[in-house]
C-alpha cells in the first residue's frame, strides 16, 4: 500500500453527501480493480450500509472489533458484486464514545496489510466522531455542495485537517446546478475553489439518479448519468489519472433537448 | 426584472458575504477585539513617534495554517519624536 491511500471523506456540515461519495468512490476504485475497505465511522447513526445496500449481513461492527468482541475479518462484509469491496459497518445501538483515535489507527494499521484503500467515511461535526475519522488516515476528501453553510463549514474543516498535519486535501463539490451557476444564481466550481484554495478533485451535478441509486442500494459510479461519470472521473484521479472536467453545460442542453422531444411526444 | 435594478447576483452576494465571514472564522478574532488591539498599538508607538492613527491599517490574515498579524502604520514626524527622546 501507498503511502496516502487511507482517505477520510469530510465534510463538517450534515447531508452534502459524505456517504454517497464514500460509497460511489470505494465501489469504483473496487471496479477498477482495487482491494477497497470502506469504513463507516459514524457511530450510533449510520448509513453507509444501506447507501451499498449491505444492511442486512451486518453481524459485528467497528465496535464489536474494537473491543475484542471478534476478529477484524469477521466484522467484514464483503461485497458480493465487487470482488475485493469490503465494508467495516459501524454500530447503531452505541455512541461516538465508545471509540477513541488511537483504538482506530490501531484498526487501519491492521486493514491497511490488506487493502489498497481504505475510506473512512466521516461523521458530520468537529468532536470526537470526527477526531476518530482523521486518527488513521493521510489523505482527505472535503465534500462541500455551492452553499454558504456547507462551505462556511468545509473552510472550518480544512484549517482543522491542516492543523492536524494533512498534507494532501482535496475538494468535490456536490450537487452542483449548472443551470443555477449560469443565471448568476448560484456559486460556480470556480468560486468554490477560490474561496477554500485546496485542489479540486471532481464536480459532482445535482442529479436524481442519486437518489434512485440510494433507493436501490446500489452505487451509480460508472454509470452512463451525470453523477455516475463524475464520480468515475474523482475515482480516476485518485488514482493519478489527469481527467477534464466535464463540461455540464454540454451535457444540460444534451438532456434537454431529449427531455424536449419526449415533451413534444 | 434584475436586468432593469441591476440588482447583485445572488451568487454575488453569497461570495461576499463568504469573504468577510471566513476572515473572522479563521483568525477566531472579532472586529471588536482588532479595534481593541489597535488602540493599544497605536497607544505603544505613539509614545516613541508621531503616527496617523487615522490611516493605519491592522488586519489579521491566515495562510496555510500561518496566522499573521498585518499593521500598516503611517508615520507623520520620526525625526522629531526621537530627538526629544534623546534629549531627555
Amino acid at each position: 500500500m501507498t503511502k496516502n491511500n487511507v482517505i477520510v471523506v469530510t465534510s463538517g456540515k450534515g447531508g452534502v453527501g459524505k456517504t454517497t461519495t464514500s460509497a460511489n468512490v470505494g465501489t469504483g476504485l473496487a471496479k477498477l480493480g482495487k482491494k477497497v475497505c470502506l469504513i463507516d465511522t459514524d457511530i450510533g447513526l449510520r448509513n453507509l450500509d444501506v447507501v451499498m445496500g449491505l444492511e442486512n449481513r451486518i453481524v459485528y461492527n467497528l465496535v464489536d472489533v474494537i473491543e475484542g468482541n471478534c476478529r477484524i475479518k469477521q466484522a467484514l462484509i464483503k461485497d458480493k458484486r465487487h470482488p475485493g469491496l469490503y465494508l467495516m459497518p459501524s454500530a447503531q445501538t452505541r455512541d461516538k464514545s465508545a471509540v477513541k483515535p488511537g483504538q482506530m489507527v490501531k484498526v487501519i494499521e491492521h486493514l491497511k496489510e490488506q487493502f489498497d484503500y481504505i475510506i473512512l467515511d466521516c461523521p458530520a461535526g468537529i468532536e470526537q466522531g470526527f477526531q476518530n475519522a482523521i486518527a488513521g488516515a493521510t489523505r482527505a476528501l472535503v465534500v462541500t455542495t455551492p452553499e454558504v453553510s456547507a462551505i462556511r463549514d468545509a473552510d472550518r474543516i480544512i484549517g482543522l485537517l491542516e492543523a492536524n498535519g494533512f498534507e494532501q486535501m482535496d475538494l468535490i463539490i456536490n450537487r452542483l446546478r449548472p443551470d443555477m451557476v449560469k443565471r448568476g444564481d448560484m456559486m460556480s466550481s470556480q468560486d468554490v475553489v477560490d474561496i477554500l484554495a485546496i485542489p479540486l478533485i471532481g464536480v459532482i451535478p445535482d442529479d436524481e439518479n442519486v437518489v434512485v441509486s440510494t433507493n436501490q442500494g446500489e452505487p451509480l459510479v460508472g454509470n452512463a448519468t451525470p453523477a455516475g461519470m463524475a464520480y468515475q472521473n474523482v475515482v480516476q484521479r485518485i488514482e493519478g489519472k489527469d481527467v477534464p472536467f466535464m463540461n455540464f453545460e454540454k451535457s444540460i442542453s444534451f438532456l434537454a433537448k431529449v427531455t424536449g422531444i419526449f415533451h413534444r411526444v | 426584472m434584475r436586468f432593469w435594478f441591476r440588482k447583485k447576483s445572488s451568487c454575488q452576494i453569497a461570495k461576499d458575504r463568504l469573504k468577510i465571514l471566513l476572515i473572522s472564522d479563521r483568525v477566531n478574532c472579532s472586529q471588536e477585539m482588532l479595534e481593541l488591539i489597535k488602540a493599544d498599538i497605536t497607544k505603544v508607538i505613539s509614545k516613541y513617534m508621531k503616527i496617523d492613527t487615522e490611516n493605519m491599517d491592522i488586519q489579521i490574515s491566515a495562510k496555510k495554517g500561518i496566522s499573521s498579524l498585518c499593521a500598516n502604520i503611517p508615520i507623520v514626524d520620526i525625526h522629531k519624536q526621537c530627538q526629544a527622546a534623546e534629549g531627555k
